[in-house]
């Protein structure tokens, strides 16, 4: 399961950041925490970044290899490659307010 | 002691009875557990920072690829590979190239708090797939979690982590993989986050003590389920070789003990130990004041040893080695080519540079080493001798047993403050040295010499005699001292006295010369007292047979006159005149 999607409507945000956002998941097979957290991701996404943002879903049950170069520890973990510097939230999402801080879509409070 | 050495007869059929064992292959570690690290478990090896714990589960790894053939992987949580490859150079391991042969794999594992968000539930599968990854890459068979706590600094559900924790010990376990975890040492407790709650196979504590400013390293094996092991603190050393622990438990009084004698090296007291000196794997004490000739006793016996081609460790604490070897040469001892044949060995340390038990690991390494035969400590003061540490004397204990477990003959000397020879701690060397050797200086006359005895001696007759002991340009020289009624004479005093013997022998020579010539003198007198005698006796026996002779003669005549008269007489009968005036005359002869 390595997909890659590009939501529609990236124009939106592009005056706050130019850029395509950059997602990286790391699940470990579809245990319900990685389901949980790709839905969750999906809808923050869409709320604040749609059109403009891309994720990238990595089993490292599939490509173990690919778990040292983001030193990913937890799963799952998101990566936000772009825009810098990377950040990196731990969890299914459930938090919606924390990943949102966490991806810097909103200022800590 | 008792566990140690109940280790110590386990330790043959420890592999075929207790649980499997991964031998580390750290020096002395594998003896106090008797066969190495549980195999297929976890062990945690905690301490305080800087206490060697990352060296030791390198140690582990790189002596597990090299001499065991198992491959290992290292999960640093801490170091980079390349740092941790930096960092172990120094001791000889080149990780580079085990990681090039397949041999070992490093992961760095980075987790950085600042860098991250927790929302929601998680787990540790990110670790597990790493680990697994990691270890069916170059089938490894052991694994070193260096240090895992690290995890609790950069994630912040304590709950989800010890779950996990829990989690990962088992996997390892049915991975079949013999791991070591380290970690932090806690404020009351073995680790700050309480890891040894799930590893319970195995726990081994590293400690770093700094006592009298000097430092020392200790081990102690808190637990280790299944196992007999030595469960005291065992000092243990990191140098260029890696970690190497002293096992000084692991001995006891079991040695056997050897009748074979070796010279002493000097001629006069081979003499006074019974004609044929030490005993091999005996544990000779030579005590003295300074400047009493302890290093000169040392180098004999160093000397001999090499001459008969045995190795000879010599520890010096007070000299150089050119130094020692440069007044060795002054008594005639030229130690230079044992060195160069790499018979005898120096080892030259300040006693303050160490700590006891990282001295006596020190040793116990150097011996295992260079094996000699022969072991010299000059002097042994700083291995605890007098020490005011109770359990100094306890650590000399030991490592005397370890000598005399490898049959190595060890001189120690000790230097005595001149007032009292004997003092209360040498009761307790007493029960560890077999000879004792004792070099006291004699003070006679204003001038100090040289005397040597020999204390006591196990299991020889030795000579109970002092010995004047004197140091020429040919080595140590015994010489017998007068005993006299002044006590015993040495140096200049003994030598005024063989003076003094010598003149009044010559005095009695003379006076018995005398004597005979006075006796000489008076048998002549005595003959020509006889002689005179015997001429006086001559004249008067002479003058004697003339008087004889003159009167035989007058008689001859007289009876002559009377036959005369008579014939006259008868011729003249008638003449009765003439017959008569006759016999008055004869008659007035006779009266005069």
């Amino acid at each position: 399961m390595k997909n890659t999607e590009v939501g529609d409507g990236a124009e939106a945000i592009a005056a706050v950041d130019p850029e395509v956002w950059e997602l990286r998941l790391y699940v470990a097979g579809q245990t319900p925490k990685s389901v949980t957290a790709f839905t969750n991701l999906k809808k923050i996404c869409e709320e604040h970044l749609a059109g403009r943002y891309r994720i990238e879903v990595i089993d490292l049950l599939e490509h173990p290899q690919l778990a040292a170069g983001d030193q990913i520890v937890a799963i799952p973990t998101l990566v936000r490659k772009l825009p810098e510097p990377l950040r990196k939230i731990v969890g299914d999402l459930r938090n919606t307010e924390r990943a949102l801080v966490g991806l810097n879509l909103r200022p800590a409070s | 002691m008792q566990e140690a050495k109940r280790t110590t007869r386990t330790n043959g059929n420890a592999a075929a009875r207790s649980l499997p064992k991964a031998p580390t292959g750290i020096g002395g570690l594998d003896e106090i557990t008797g066969g190495g690290l549980p195999r297929g478990r976890a062990s945690l090896v905690c301490g305080s920072a800087g206490c060697g714990k990352t060296l030791l589960a390198m140690e582990f790894l790189v002596r597990g690829a090299l001499q065991h053939g198992e491959p290992g992987v290292f999960v640093a949580f801490e170091e980079s590979a390349e740092e941790l490859a930096q960092n172990v150079r120094s001791l000889g391991f080149d990780l580079d190239r085990l990681v090039e042969q397949k041999k070992l794999l490093v992961d760095h594992v980075r987790v950085e708090r600042s860098e991250i968000e927790e929302t929601g539930d998680y787990d540790l599968d990110g670790l597990f797939i790493r680990l697994g990854h990691a270890i069916d890459t170059i089938g490894a068979k052991r694994v070193v979690l260096d240090t895992i706590e690290a995890l609790f600094s950069g994630l912040q559900n304590a709950a989800i982590l010890r779950a996990e924790l829990r989690r990962l010990f088992r996997w390892l376990k049915d991975k079949g993989v013999t791991a070591v975890i380290t970690a932090e040492r806690g404020e009351g407790s073995l680790t700050r986050q309480g890891l040894e709650e799930y590893v319970s196979d195995c726990v081994i504590l590293l400690d770093h003590r700094v006592i009298d400013q000097v430092s020392t390293r200790r081990l102690r094996i808190v637990k280790y389920r299944g196992t007999t092991h030595g469960t005291n603190e065992y000092p243990f050393l990191i140098d260029e070789d890696g970690i190497s622990v002293l096992p000084i438990t692991s001995v006891g009084l079991l040695h056997t003990a050897s009748s074979e004698r070796i010279p002493s090296g000097i001629a006069g007291l081979d003499a006074m130990l019974g004609g044929e000196g030490y005993y091999r794997g005996s544990t000779i004490l030579v005590t003295g004041t300074a400047g009493s000739g302890k290093s000169s006793t040392a180098a004999h016996f160093a000397l001999a040893a090499c001459q008969r081609g045995e190795r000879c460790l010599y520890m010096a604490f007070e000299e150089s080695p050119s130094q020692i070897m440069r007044n060795m040469r002054s008594l005639g001892l030229d130690l230079e080519p044992c060195v160069k044949k790499g018979l005898l060995r120096f080892h030259a340390t300040r006693p303050t540079v160490y700590g006891l038990e990282t001295h006596l690991a020190r040793i116990h390494k150097l011996v295992r080493e260079f094996e000699p035969k022969v072991l010299v400590f000059d002097p042994a003061n700083s291995l605890g001798f007098r020490s005011t540490r109770a359990d100094a004397s306890a650590m000399l204990t030991r490592l005397i047993d370890f000598l005399k477990m490898h049959g190595i003959t060890a001189m120690l000397t000790t230097m005595t403050s001149s007032e009292s020879i004997l003092e209360s701690s040498d009761a307790d060397i007493s029960s560890l040295v077999d000879t004792w050797l004792l070099l006291r200086d004699i003070e006679l006359s204003g001038e100090r010499n040289r005397a040597l005895y020999v204390l006591k001696s196990r299991g020889m007759a030795h000579s109970n005699q002092l010995r004047e002991f004197r140091l020429t340009d040919h080595g140590i020289e015994l010489s017998d001292v007068y005993l006299g009624a002044e006590g015993v004479l040495t140096g200049s005093a003994r030598l005024a006295q063989e003076a003094r013997e010598k003149a009044s022998a010559v005095r009695r020579q003379q006076d018995i010369e005398g004597k005979q010539r006075e006796l000489e003198r008076k048998r002549e007198a005595l003959e020509a007292r006889i002689t005179a005698l015997r001429k006086e006796f001559e004249a008067e026996a002479e003058e004697a047979r003339r008087v004889i002779g003159e009167e035989e003669t007058r008689e001859e005549v007289t009876r002559q006159d009377r036959e005369r008269m008579e014939a006259s007489r008868r011729a003249g009968a008638g003449r009765n005149s003439g017959e008569r005036p006759a016999r008055p005359r004869k008659v007035q002869e006779v009266r005069r």
